[in-house]
């Protein structure tokens, strides 16, 4: 069997996605790019990528919400952190 | 003066916020329940191992009735390097005392169950919604603001997790830092049962807890964690925040190296991931918060850092269970007289202090400390000695 990518994997969980309204604020103009790749690397769902030309992207479908990209970079990459709105986000059934 | 009025408002339907609303409604006092999730449980995540004790003070026939996976009868140890490893174990049914009782448990089942349990014991439950903020007024907590509605209480129990932004917003917290705590990332793996207990050697109904310190093999501060479920293996690695950026590996691929690792590959043959998740855990041995109220607001569980999580020793349902008993005593006290100042609430913090919390916080961290000592590991007797007092939590 062919290896899970990280996308393979959340889409194994149960979202109820708000499409518009994105409950993590990021600076994608972010300067310092130490502290790009640090918010990169820790994302256990992976979802700051950076590109090839070091262009930052974040997709808030997938999100844990774990809070670690606060914690990590709250005030700098990460302008805002909110939990989503209400009735949306994950839903773990296993948890 | 809103519409509805409570007794008490608990913002958070996991295990602390659960356990005080039942005692709570035990003794008749009006109490809701505000949840974010759609059903209590599913925005919580273990991974995960319940020590009963605590909740079995709650519900005596907890054991009997409960959604619990399998009892731990076996623990394992191991110490990885990238391609090979060494492994202890020991059998955990042998063990006496307090702690005895600990089981596999998955959370969106067992929290659900809990909170069925309550609502029938007479509390209110409302799911699917955030609470946005707090109504304080001459800096006292008196109710929430969720959207549009507001709803008082006499007191606010802040049951919402590690990520405690209302806490903060109380004036009782200050920001997490990344040293502070860990980031968990867990797959939950389906195997079938029969196949699952003859790969672990377990009867029906036995489970294994395996802690794996994985620094060697995955770098600084990442360990690993296995835990056996009915037909399912909790698996996942957990690191400090702090050390992930100047680690070899990210987060993601962490949980790939763990379950490619020699020593856990053939275990995990043939199984289907069914879930990833991730969770934050206050990190290291705990330390009870310089203040756990304010006036009109307990602090509890996560929220209130109440978790021991060494590598070795991994606690935090439990704690937070009795940090939930114990706001629930202070508030039943303070319902007779009608004072919620900070004052009369602070009676918990002296609750908390006399618990076995910060008892088995010292002592844990001395398990760390032992642990930490390579010439143990030159000593196998009393290496097993000091497994066997660590695998009892």
């Amino acid at each position: 069997m062919a290896k899970m990518t990280i996308e393979d994997k959340l889409g194994l969980n149960k979202f109820n996605t708000n499409e518009l309204n994105s409950h993590i604020d990021v600076d994608k103009e972010y300067l310092d790019k130490q502290e790009v790749e640090r918010v990169c690397r820790a994302c256990p769902a992976g979802l700051y990528k950076l590109d090839a030309e070091g262009k930052l992207s974040f997709d808030h479908l997938g999100c844990l919400e774990c809070g670690t990209c606060r914690v990590l970079s709250g005030g700098k990459v990460v302008k805002g952190w909110h939990y989503p709105q209400s009735g949306y986000g994950i839903s773990f059934r296993m948890g | 003066m809103a519409e509805d009025r409570f007794d008490a408002i608990i913002v958070g339907g996991g295990l602390a916020g659960i356990a005080a609303a039942y005692r709570l409604a035990q003794e008749g006092l009006e109490v809701l329940v505000v949840e974010r999730g759609n059903t209590c449980g599913s925005k919580n995540m273990t991974g995960g191992r319940l020590y009963t004790h605590t909740l079995e003070k709650l519900i005596p026939d907890l054991l009997q009735r409960a959604p619990l996976e399998r009892r731990i009868v076996k623990e394992r140890f191991s110490l990885l390097t990238p391609s090979s490893g060494t492994t202890i174990e020991v059998d955990s049914a042998k063990l006496g005392g307090l702690y005895a009782n600990s089981y596999s448990v998955l959370r969106a089942p067992f929290d659900r169950w809990l909170a069925d349990e309550a609502e029938a014991a007479g509390v209110m439950f409302v799911c699917g919604v955030l609470v946005d903020d707090l109504i304080i007024r001459d800096g006292r907590v008196c109710g929430i603001i969720a959207g549009e509605e507001e709803m008082e209480a006499d007191v606010v129990i802040l049951a919402e997790g590690v990520n405690a932004q209302l806490a903060q917003k109380a004036g009782l917290r200050e920001e997490l830092q990344p040293d502070q705590v860990e980031v968990g990332a867990k797959e939950v793996l389906s195997l079938d049962q029969a196949v699952l207990e003859d790969r672990f050697h377990l009867a029906p109904g036995e489970g294994i807890a395996w802690i794996i310190r994985g620094e060697d093999a995955f770098g600084p501060g990442a360990n690993g964690f296995l835990y056996t479920n009915k037909d399912t293996i909790s698996l996942g690695v957990v690191t400090e925040i702090g050390k992930i950026p100047s680690a070899q590996h990210s987060m993601v691929e962490l949980v790939d190296l763990l379950k490619e690792h020699p020593v856990v590959a053939p275990l995990i043959a043939g199984s289907k991931t069914v879930e990833y998740s991730a969770h934050l855990l206050p990190c290291g041995q705990g330390a009870i918060l310089p203040r756990l109220c304010g006036d009109g607001v307990l602090l509890a569980g996560d929220a209130a850092g109440l978790a021991i999580n060494l590598g070795y020793v991994v606690r935090g349902m439990d704690l937070a269970v009795e940090s939930g008993l114990l706001c629930a005593e202070t508030v039943l006290k303070c319902h007779e007289t009608g004072d919620f100042s900070r004052d009369a609430l602070s009676s918990y913090e002296t609750a908390i202090q006399n618990s076995f919390i910060p008892r088995d916080m010292e002592r844990c961290g001395s398990y760390a400390a032992q642990l930490g000592n390579k010439a143990l590991y030159d000593d196998p007797a009393k290496l097993i000695d000091v497994l066997t007092a660590v695998m009892q939590g």
